[in-house]
């Protein structure tokens, strides 16, 4: 089995309340008092083992969605996921089994220690507690966090911080798939630096896959086999950046988006 | 590492975790311990004005409500303490079996509930002079485990509302534990209430509980002599707990259709 995750035309779709001054739709304005939208329209994707594969977009192009599509949170209005040939609706838990998530907001009982944190997601996960420990501090040491600081509250600990916390903790449970979702976002230069280095260096070591949603087309660019560049649900382009930017002649990843989206990335963002 | 004991060690994580947070929201816990105290207090003192037999009633009832809410409650509010706290996804990702994740939040409930009661009792004992000579203990401790298994069960089916709605659910559990107050028997025997509602009565597991509690501890009846309502208390729980757990999963799988786990909703 080389492919590591399979999605085959996904669709999804939220219903939200229609602002107050916004006609109803249908016959005599008595449709939905819902607005649909399409969060994830149609994608077909496809990712190697031992691949990284960064998707790109502006805020809600659907990257979230996909993620939390992959990693069981969500469940697809139409299509079909695997990972590693596991279907994630009817095989949710041994998929959980496989993957681990980082996303954009680091998600701690804000009150408890760093440690408390970690040693509940060992006890999920399934790591001994010493092993977790020894781990933890090992990845944690290497991004440059404080020894003491682990039986701090995660409240006190800077956004940074956290995020470092968030990425040991996905980490340390060793997963064979690696859902990242903007995980380098708030960081500061040198910190992102050393998060990015990780990821090549965990995909060198155990062969993991990465899934990495970022806004950082310079990320997307120096650590992703592959990008997928994704604008209101839609792939628009999936290639390696080298041929995205051969594709539309264009010197950057901010180019290869702007020629293929027909806008700029700053006012979409 | 086999499945069963991966489960239970995740299942002592909720428990442990939980335990965490009760020490670091210390402060809390001491405010809403001296609540509960200076209201079975206030509730044994109304009795003081009716006569020594009621005192023991009330305290009794005041002793019992406080256990079977605080079981009802850390059920219920799980989802909403995680999605206030912005771990729901985390926990909802986690490759654990909801039944150990709701297994391990149930037996932090009991462990807890315990200890708050035996706090209270405490402190009721301090300024009552509390006659339990009569008191079948033992015949009360199975009764608190039988009933446990019912609320546990209420617990899981209320816990679905802040599930499907992130923001009137939790609201919608405070309204479902309100009515188990009025309608159970807690402070007053059922038969004071307004005939219509006493339907709500009979359905309410609380009642048998706060009925059969009594009668051990302020009579010191055996389990032989009650054998009918604990039979009735345990039909009721292993009947409510694989519901709970049923509606439960029907509303988490809502909840992912809908996209309704985010930490704002």
């Amino acid at each position: 089995m080389n492919l590591a995750i399979n999605c085959q035309g996904i669709t999804k779709f939220f219903y939200e309340k229609r602002p107050g001054g916004e006609p109803r739709k249908g016959l005599f304005g008595w449709g939905s008092r819902k607005k649909r939208t399409v969060a994830v329209n149609s994608l077909n994707l496809e990712v190697n083992r031992g691949e990284i594969l960064g998707v790109v977009g502006p805020n809600g192009s659907g990257k979230s969605t996909l993620v939390r599509l992959i990693s069981t949170l969500l469940l697809p209005d139409t299509g079909q996921i695997e990972v590693f040939g596991l279907d994630v609706v009817k095989q949710g838990l041994k998929v959980r089994r496989m993957i681990n998530r980082v996303s954009v907001d680091a998600a701690f009982f804000k009150k408890l220690s760093c440690w408390e944190n970690l040693s509940y997601a060992a006890r999920l996960y399934g790591v001994p507690i010493k092993e977790a420990k020894g781990r933890a501090r090992e990845i944690l040491q290497r991004f440059g966090f404080q020894k003491g600081k682990i039986n701090q509250p995660m409240e006190n600990l800077s956004r940074g911080m956290q995020q470092m916390v968030a990425i040991a903790r996905a980490f340390f449970t060793s997963p064979v798939l690696l859902l990242l979702d903007e995980p380098t976002t708030g960081l500061d230069p040198k910190s992102k630096r050393q998060v990015q280095e990780f990821i090549l260096q965990v995909r060198e070591d155990h062969n993991s896959t990465v899934l990495l949603t970022t806004h950082d087309m310079d990320e997307a660019e120096k650590i992703c086999d592959r990008v997928a560049i994704i604008d209101r649900g839609r792939f628009v382009a999936l290639d390696t950046p080298q041929n995205l930017k051969l594709m539309v002649k264009g010197k950057s990843l901010e180019d290869v988006f702007m020629e293929l989206t027909g806008k700029g990335w700053e006012e979409e963002e | 590492m086999s499945q069963a004991i991966f489960e239970l060690k995740a299942c002592y994580g909720f428990v442990e975790r939980n335990f965490n947070l009760v020490k670091r929201y210390l402060g809390w816990e001491i405010v809403f311990l001296v609540y509960n105290i200076v209201n079975a207090l206030t509730i044994g003192f109304i009795g003081v004005t009716q006569g020594k037999d009621k005192v023991l009633y009330l305290v009794v009832g005041a002793m019992i409500w406080g256990f079977l809410s605080i079981l009802f409650h850390e059920v219920s509010e799980s989802v909403s303490w995680e999605r206030w706290e912005g771990t729901i996804e985390y926990t909802f990702m986690a490759p654990v079996h909801r039944f150990t994740h709701l297994g391990g939040m149930c037996l932090y409930a009991i462990g807890y509930g315990i200890i708050r009661t035996v706090v209270l009792l405490l402190a009721v004992a301090l300024f009552f002079n509390l006659s339990l000579q009569n008191a079948n203990f033992g015949a009360a401790l199975v009764i608190l485990v039988v009933s446990s298994l019912s609320f546990i069960g209420l617990g899981l089916m209320a816990a679905v509302l802040p599930l499907m709605s992130p923001e009137k659910g939790s609201q919608a559990t405070h309204i479902f534990q309100a009515v188990l107050l009025l309608v159970s028997g807690v402070y007053y025997e059922i038969s004071v209430l307004p005939r219509w509602i006493r339907p709500l009565s009979v359905v309410s597991p609380a009642t048998y509980t706060l009925r059969a509690m009594r009668a051990a501890l302020l009579k010191g009846s055996s389990l032989g002599q009650m054998w009918d309502t604990l039979l009735f208390l345990l039909i009721i729980g292993l009947l409510f707990i694989p519901l709970g757990l049923f509606i439960f999963n029907l509303a988490e799988t809502y909840a992912k259709k809908t996209g309704k786990l985010k930490r704002s909703g």
